[in-house]
């Protein structure tokens, strides 16, 4: 079953560096693999981890953060929080069992449009090795049948 | 609340989406999205045609969201925004959905990019759900200009734009202007005398009244934003004050220590790439100087050594000197800022088999066009280390460029300046040449004619990379020469060359304090260390930030011809913008909702841009919209969720993030 | 005069401190029985679920449901409750997030019960007997309820109309909530009540200075004693305990507890749960502290400063699991 599996990856990449690093992979028509998909933020400092657990949430196999290098960051120094957020959320991701291939942080320039294909195809590859997360799966109760929304979502418009 | 009615717009961008995208079943997908009015797919949507189609639908079917499917949102945003404000909606309710860069053009397999697209698509649309309409913000432009950089692109840019009557502050970090151009002594193809046609320029720059020179002076800090930048220069301290100053030469005559000392024994000449010959330790930096003020070498001074001397102060006859002058830091309000740093050359002792720093007579080419300069050390003459014209020359193409080892790069100007050289040398010793070249590039006007001049002139041409220099005679003939290696593949053999001197053609290269500098300006690196350009065709002196412009080689190795032009076209945008007269900016940011605010000051120290202030009075913090560039830092350090991201709001990004994740969920 | 109000306190998986809490409205006891019986409250009374199951459907004006859903006796109490109940509250940490009980989710169900009956050092049950849904005796067969695998919050199960939370309530909240059911001035269906609209912070005795506060080094509260000499510029309060290190909820929790661990010197806990709007609250605490390590733009420099966490999802979720995205642990 894993063989024919293809992991949903979910990207947040700031707009200056990696965003246009992506952009420049697609420029230069460097090939790499499907199974990541970009949301843009302006910088990784914007970067909530409550982003990455709703990814997981929403089925997503793995989640790749990535930003400016520490010291190139287009607002001086946001990525500079983003380290500490994200290590605080590998740790939490750990203790609920997630695999720590299937979160990555990444330091992306604009000008490395080939680490943006070294990355997703080495995350494809390893999440693809460690199988489906299935978190709707994993959080599903068998004995009450089902899982409700938090509160917070419950009115939202797509849900009508 | 009535529900939102989106459209979507899906682009072929002719075959570069639509040759891998199934671009109707992308269209269909849309259709089947919640509160989607209509999906549409068309040949190219950034076309007039595409832009017109969606102003009607916005006005026919009461569209109030719009979505384009198509290329990257930094490529065509604005463009498609600005469709919508032509339509009477605000341009924030505008969502692109990148299936060309981050799709079409990085994945093989078609069936795969078309499940991509269509998610890539409903993240967008559920992103849309939730945008709002918002309000740029207008702020004055600063009408002037600092240009950052002397050499002949800067010095292009501030004439440019000083002549139209606007305030220019030029910083040097030399103590002179004139950059590399001032160095050389004839320019290619034409070759023109590179003093007589820059020094005019220079002098213009020293008394135009509309630019302020701070030579000797570096950039510091830089604050604000397009239309609003303060800047903090240092100016270096020079020790002699330019007020006074009236260049006479008194103190250096008097000077008794060396900053460049007189070759000695059987050294009769000295090829460096700075000299003008043997300098004092006050020195004037070139013969045409502007400033025309000498500087001190604090290395090299011997007051500044053991406290005593001043013999320059006695010298002066106008009190210029000082010795304890100290560096001033000065601040400066501009609207627009222009990056002409230049380039620095590589250094050649990086490859050691062509000897450099080991054997004598071979030098880099700055170290020749020095040489050729009148105002070098040797007047212009070329001139072996011991004093002797060289019977032989050889000079080495691509030192350094296309070399995956250094720089993959070609540097453009190499094998001009090296068909200069062969003509100044024929020219002046009337010794032999040999030029060894990979590919002679001479792309240019009247280049290629001034190759075939130089064929007829009798160079001798070898095509093939030098492999490397050596004083290790194995013929009689080779004896007390410098032999050149190397493969002529016309001829399909290793040849050993013997010659007198040994000119390396050196890339030009990126500075060493470029990554520095493009800190401090937020500009983007190349991955060779250029600055890099907004849109490599379209916006080619703009760069990612606004206000921000690069020209000359800081972008990239260029002639001197394609510099003088990018420092116009910049100066030109930067005049644009002051025409202008207002800068708009963009209505994104960070907002505290108040009543959710409690004061707990997380927020106030993640803003590097210090716009979040603290209420003491009513204990919560403010954002100062002015100064708050939107980057969403503190939004996401709010723990209690009380700060809102303008066009970036939690709501917006976690649907997008269910968006593009819709086929995950089982 | 108008009818007393029926009211009914139930407790699920919870440890009936909610009830204690309610106790501690004290004089105001009088003036509630004055104005409301109590139909249900197995706490200090004995009502059998038959005698509930009698009762007609709507009988209950209020009912105060504490406690999480560990089980199959309170899944069904709770449909049963909604049933026989015009308002369902849900009360306390534990009905409205899972509570303390739902940190277990982030074990299975077999080596919690291993850890309860067999490994535990104090056990004494050399047979290894293991609790079971039925057991036949002489008399017949035994039913005891079945142990679910994971906590669930009241809201998983059953519609809920207010929501009153806190480890336990504080006595005023529960009194304002009374008061305002008594009196029928309730807010929309859904909402949270006996709340401040703020963070904790808003009530707390420590502030936080301004500027250029980074954290490199984590404190846990047993093992050092914050620094109350350290003041505030502002108004010379005690500098707050999450700058001198603790980790403190504070920030990322609703207010209304009045800040009471903070005023015995006990960074909070989280007990009031997410403020307004969030999602999940142990996610926002781990972005405002991440934010806050002084990282200097240095992984590794950050990574031994958060190494220091210990625990960091027992702490940021220690009440709200059951409402958290993820909510179990991967097994």
């Amino acid at each position: 079953m894993t063989q024919n599996f293809e992991p949903k990856i979910l990207g947040i990449f700031c707009n200056w560096c990696s965003y246009t690093g992506a952009d420049l992979a697609g420029t230069s028509r460097m090939k790499y693999a499907p199974n990541m998909r970009i949301v843009r933020v302006m910088c990784s400092g914007r970067v909530d981890p409550q982003f990455i657990l709703k990814a997981y949430k929403e089925g997503a196999d793995g989640v790749l953060v990535a930003g400016c290098h520490p010291g190139d960051c287009h607002y001086i120094e946001g990525n500079f929080k983003t380290i500490g957020r994200m290590q605080i959320l590998e740790k939490m991701l750990a203790q609920f069992g997630i695999e720590k291939e299937r979160f990555r942080l990444e330091w992306i320039s604009a000008a490395e449009g080939d680490r943006v294909m070294h990355v997703v195809n080495e995350m494809t590859t390893q999440v693809k090795k460690l199988g489906p997360l299935n978190w709707k799966e994993v959080s599903r109760s068998k004995d009450i049948g089902h899982c409700e929304e938090p509160k917070a979502t419950k009115q939202s418009p797509l849900n009508k | 609340m009535t529900n939102p009615r989106i459209g979507v717009y899906v682009c072929h961008c002719g075959t570069n989406i639509a040759g891998k995208v199934k671009v109707t079943d992308v269209v269909e997908h849309a259709k089947k999205q919640p509160n989607v009015v209509l999906a549409k797919e068309y040949k190219f949507m950034c076309s007039e045609p595409g832009q017109a189609m969606i102003v009607e639908d916005i006005k026919k079917e009461k569209l109030d969201r719009i979505i384009v499917a198509a290329c990257s949102p930094l490529m065509h945003e604005k463009t498609f925004r600005k469709a919508l404000e032509k339509a009477g909606i605000n341009k924030y309710l505008f969502q692109m959905a990148n299936i060309r860069e981050h799709c079409s053009w990085v994945h093989e397999d078609g069936a795969a990019a078309t499940e991509k697209a269509k998610a890539l698509v409903t993240g967008a649309i559920y992103r849309a759900q939730y945008v709002e309409a918002l309000n740029d913000r207008e702020a004055p432009m600063n009408p002037a200009t600092l240009i950052v950089g002397g050499g002949i692109a800067g010095i292009q840019a501030a004439l440019d734009i000083a002549d139209s009557g606007r305030q220019v502050y030029l910083v040097e970090k030399e103590p002179s202007i004139g950059g590399h151009m001032a160095q050389f002594d004839k320019t290619f193809p034409t070759l023109d005398c590179a003093a007589c046609i820059l020094t005019p320029k220079m002098v213009s720059i020293g008394q135009h009244p509309n630019i302020t020179l701070l030579s000797y002076s570096e950039v510091e800090k830089i604050d604000g934003y397009v239309g609003n930048f303060k800047v903090g220069v240092r100016m270096k301290a020079r020790y002699v004050d330019p007020k006074k100053c009236n260049g006479c030469g008194d103190c250096w005559q008097k000077c008794p220590a060396w900053r460049v000392e007189k070759p000695k024994g059987d050294k009769k000449v000295v090829h460096n790439a700075l000299t003008l010959g043997p300098t004092k330790a006050i020195y004037m930096p070139t013969l045409q100087s502007v400033p025309n003020v000498p500087v001190i070498d604090k290395k090299s001074c011997i007051y500044f050594k053991n406290g005593k001397c001043k013999i320059c102060v006695k010298a002066c006859q106008k009190d210029a000197i000082n010795h304890e002058m100290t560096d001033v830091v000065m601040d400066i309000d501009v609207g627009n800022i222009i990056v002409t740093t230049g380039f620095k050359t590589f250094d050649v002792s990086k490859m050691p088999q062509y000897g450099y720093g080991k054997l004598p007579n071979v030098i880099s080419s700055i170290e020749f066009e020095r040489m050729n300069c009148s105002s070098g050390a040797t007047g212009g003459q070329v001139l072996c280390q011991n004093g002797e014209a060289p019977k032989s020359i050889a000079i080495l193409h691509c030192i350094g460029s296309r070399d995956k080892e250094h720089h993959e790069y070609c540097s453009r100007v190499c094998c001009m300046y090296a068909l200069k050289f062969a003509h100044l040398v024929k020219e002046k010793t009337g010794a032999q040449v040999y030029d060894f070249y990979i590919d002679m590039r001479a792309a240019g006007k009247g280049y290629e004619e001034f190759y075939n001049r130089l064929l007829e002139e009798g160079v001798r041409f070898i095509r093939g990379k030098a492999a490397s220099v050596t004083d290790y005679a194995v013929f009689p003939e080779e004896e007390g020469k410098l032999i050149v290696r190397c493969e002529d593949t016309l001829v399909g053999k290793v040849r050993r060359i013997p010659v007198d001197m040994v000119v390396l053609c050196s890339a030009l290269e990126a500075n060493a304090d470029a990554p520095e500098f493009a800190r401090l300006l937020k500009l983007c690196q190349g991955k060779e260390g250029w600055f890099t350009e907004k849109h490599p065709k379209l916006a080619p002196v703009s760069t990612a930030s606004d206000g921000i412009y690069i020209a000359g080689c800081c972008q990239g190795p260029k002639d001197i011809p394609d510099t003088v032009a990018q420092a116009s076209a910049a100066a030109a945008q930067v005049l644009t913008a002051i025409a202008k007269g207002k800068v708009q900016i963009e209505g994104v940011g960070a907002e505290i909702i108040e009543e959710k605010c409690t004061g707990c000051k997380i927020c106030n120290d993640m803003c590097p841009y210090k716009a979040i202030e603290f209420d003491a009075v009513k204990h919560k913090s403010k954002v100062n919209d002015a100064l708050c560039k939107a980057c969403g830092t503190c939004v996401a350090a709010c723990p209690c969720g009380a700060i809102k991201a303008k066009h970036f709001t939690d709501e917006q990004i976690m649907h997008e993030i269910e968006g593009v994740l819709y086929d995950a969920k089982l | 005069m108008t009818q007393k109000l029926k009211v009914g306190i139930y407790w699920a998986a919870s440890c009936g401190g909610c009830e204690i809490a309610t106790l501690e409205i004290a004089e105001n006891i009088l003036k509630f029985i004055e104005v409301a019986d109590l139909v249900l409250c197995p706490c200090i009374a004995d009502f059998k679920y038959d005698d509930v199951r009698a009762y007609p459907d709507g009988y209950i004006d209020v009912c105060f449901f504490n406690g999480g859903i560990r089980n199959s006796e309170a899944k069904e109490i709770a449909e049963l409750l909604r049933k026989k109940s015009k308002t369902l509250v849900a009360f306390g940490a534990c009905a409205n997030w899972g509570g303390i009980p739902a940190l277990a989710n982030l074990y299975t169900k077999d080596a919690m019960i291993e850890r309860s009956y067999i490994t535990t050092e104090s056990n004494d049950n050399p047979q290894g007997t293991l609790p079971q849904t039925s057991y036949k005796m002489p008399e017949g067969e035994l039913h005891l309820p079945k142990l679910f695998d994971s906590v669930h919050k009241l809201d998983d199960v059953v519609d809920v109309d207010y929501y009153v939370p806190g480890c336990p309530p504080v006595a005023k909240q529960i009194w304002s909530c009374i008061e305002a059911i008594a009196a029928g001035k309730l807010p929309p269906k859904g909402s949270v009540i006996g709340v401040g609209d703020k963070s904790v912070c808003d009530e707390c005795p420590f502030e936080k200075k301004t500027e250029g506060v980074r954290i490199s080094k984590f404190k846990r509260p047993h093992l050092e004693k914050p620094d109350l000499t350290k003041k505030a510029e502002l108004n010379n309060k005690p500098q707050c305990l999450l700058e001198q290190g603790f980790v403190c909820m504070g920030s990322a929790t609703r207010s209304g507890c009045e800040a009471q661990c903070l005023k015995a010197n006990m960074p909070c806990r989280g007990c009031y749960g997410p403020a307004e709007g969030v999602e999940d609250q142990g996610a926002k605490i781990a972005s405002a502290i991440g934010s806050l390590v002084d990282s200097q733009g240095n992984s590794e420099r950050s990574a031994e400063i958060v190494a220091q966490i210990v625990d960091p999802v027992g702490t940021f979720y220690r009440f709200g699991m059951g409402n958290s995205m993820l909510r179990v642990k991967k097994l």
